[in-house]
């Protein structure tokens, strides 16, 4: 196979660009446009005026984290109508886990229907990648990663683990001081 | 005596000039930076909870650079790598001396100069002082025995060699036009009227120069876009191997060297103290004077300080070429026009 040449010519520099002063004129205009706007906002805000803020940042520990509406946080586990947890420890949560974070034992259910319960549910937040597959694997939707909440840090690893009753929100999770 | 006094307290004044406003350099740096891009800036340091604006950070950064460990590398060359960062800094300062803060006023019956260092030749000491400067540079590059502060040395030493020929090129034709290197001679020849009202300033009677000057005098300062001797996404620079204060005193030459060059841009092109509409006379007058000067040095660094923050950093081979190539052939042009027209016109 024959080589093929491709020529590239190269892009045309008008003596505007190659002097460069121009350019960099344009581009000081663009800077110094945004320095005065943000400064005059930051003025009018400081004045007590609603208007757009100067900065987009967010200051975070001071204000709230801004999660998207999608964002796969904290996992969740749900109820039934009846009180009960959706989950019937099926252990498909438990086996696509890519991290090997989720443990669950398993029990009778005393609803006939239902046959099988989860008796302890623990999730190692410290193994978790937060991939997502249990929420999409579980056939009942009984856990969803949608707690909002990414503040996960503990003092000591077992805290990383949350066992059911704090998953489905009936007890706060306890965190022990640092040692 | 009083007279000398009075020159103790210049100089002394013209230190602490420079010495406090690169401080508040490293303030006005993060916060104009933060604020061109949209952002907030350092605004965490706080005493009894105030915040004032972040202006606290200097004082932060000062704090932590004079509590580090001062750490000296096996490999390096003990004094030269301890003198290094004096060199640098202690001889930017020395051109602050030179400036004409202000001009002379008459108080109470006597005549007093605000230049700290009443010099005939202001400007070639200026300039010696910016080359002696360099050395600093080297050594710490050279002291240090790590090559990535050996390449960022050699190349702060070929940069600032560059420009500092292109400097002398530049400040030429000025020179010549005013017929003098004082720096006071400089400001008093640009006090006279040029036409439609305007000052003869530097900045309408040599605009070439001007545009050549600010350019030089930003790489000079070996900063961004012209920052090749430090680069810290590659090499961090000859300064690599300095913690602490040391490194403290590089940051603070930079700050010092943007200060003496918007001085001499100042000075040169944009008429010292003078200004059109305003008489200096008795201690407002004084007081007047060296705000005007102040006032006009915080307007240039305000515009190197947004060059530093728009434009890319060039390629070596790139500044070079714009040394000289570009600039050195154009202030040659610039000061053979202006010796012509000097010669026509007198």
């Amino acid at each position: 196979m024959a080589v093929t040449v491709r020529a590239v010519s190269r892009p045309a520099r008008s003596l505007r660009v190659q002097i460069y002063l121009w350019e960099v004129w344009k581009g000081l205009l663009v800077t110094f446009r945004h320095l005065f706007v943000n400064l005059c906002r930051h003025l009018l805000r400081g004045l007590g005026l609603r208007v757009v803020p100067g900065a987009v940042t967010i200051q975070y520990p001071d204000d709230p984290a801004m999660l998207g509406r999608r964002a796969r946080t904290r996992h969740r586990l749900l109820k039934r109508p009846d009180g009960e947890p959706r989950c019937t420890a099926c252990m498909l949560c438990e086996t696509i886990c890519p991290a090997k974070c989720i443990r669950i034992t398993a029990e009778e259910s005393p609803d006939v229907m239902v046959e099988k319960r989860a008796k302890t549910f623990d999730i190692d937040l410290g193994l978790c990648v937060f991939c997502g597959y249990c929420a999409e694997a579980c056939p009942v939707d009984a856990i969803h990663m949608d707690a909002n909440e990414v503040e996960l840090s503990v003092f000591r690893r077992q805290d990383m683990i949350w066992s059911l009753p704090e998953l489905l929100g009936d007890k706060k999770k306890e965190i022990a001081p640092p040692a | 005596m009083s007279e000398a006094l009075f020159s103790a307290a210049k100089v002394i004044g013209a230190v602490a000039f420079g010495l406090n406003v690169a401080g508040f350099l490293g303030w006005v740096e993060r916060k104009q930076s933060a604020v061109m891009q949209d952002r907030v800036g350092a605004n965490r340091a706080a005493i009894f909870g105030w915040r004032i604006l972040g202006l606290f950070h200097p004082i932060a950064d000062a704090l932590k650079l004079l509590t580090k460990e001062d750490f000296i590398p096996k490999k390096s060359s003990r004094v030269l790598f301890q003198a290094a960062p004096s060199i640098s800094l202690g001889f930017s300062l020395a051109c602050l001396a030179a400036l004409p803060f202000g001009g002379a006023v008459e108080m109470g019956g006597k005549v007093w100069n605000f230049q700290p260092i009443e010099s005939p030749f202001g400007l070639v000491f200026i300039m010696a002082m910016l080359s002696v400067g360099i050395h600093g540079v080297m050594m710490a590059g050279y002291a240090s025995g790590s090559n990535y502060a050996l390449l960022g040395g050699l190349r702060g030493a070929a940069q600032m060699i560059s420009y500092e020929v292109c400097l002398a090129a530049i400040l030429a034709a000025p020179a010549f036009l005013y017929g003098t290197l004082d720096l006071q001679e400089m400001v008093l020849w640009q006090t006279r009227p040029l036409a439609w009202g305007l000052p003869a300033w530097g900045i309408f009677t040599q605009p070439l120069a001007f545009v050549l000057f600010v350019t030089a005098g930003a790489a000079l300062t070996k900063r961004t876009p012209f920052d090749l001797p430090e680069g810290e996404s590659e090499i961090v620079g000859y300064h690599v191997e300095y913690s602490g204060m040391k490194f403290g005193m590089f940051l603070m030459t930079d700050f010092i060297e943007s200060i003496v060059v918007a001085g001499l841009v100042t000075t040169v092109f944009l008429g010292g103290w003078h200004m059109p509409g305003l008489a200096f006379q008795g201690p407002a007058g004084a007081v007047l004077m060296l705000a005007t000067f102040a006032l006009k040095v915080f307007a240039v660094l305000f515009l190197l300080m947004q060059i530093r923050w728009s434009l890319p950093r060039f390629r070596f081979d790139q500044l070079l070429d714009l040394s000289w190539k570009n600039i050195l052939p154009l202030a040659l042009l610039n000061f053979l026009v202006t010796a012509w027209g000097v010669y026509l016109w007198q």
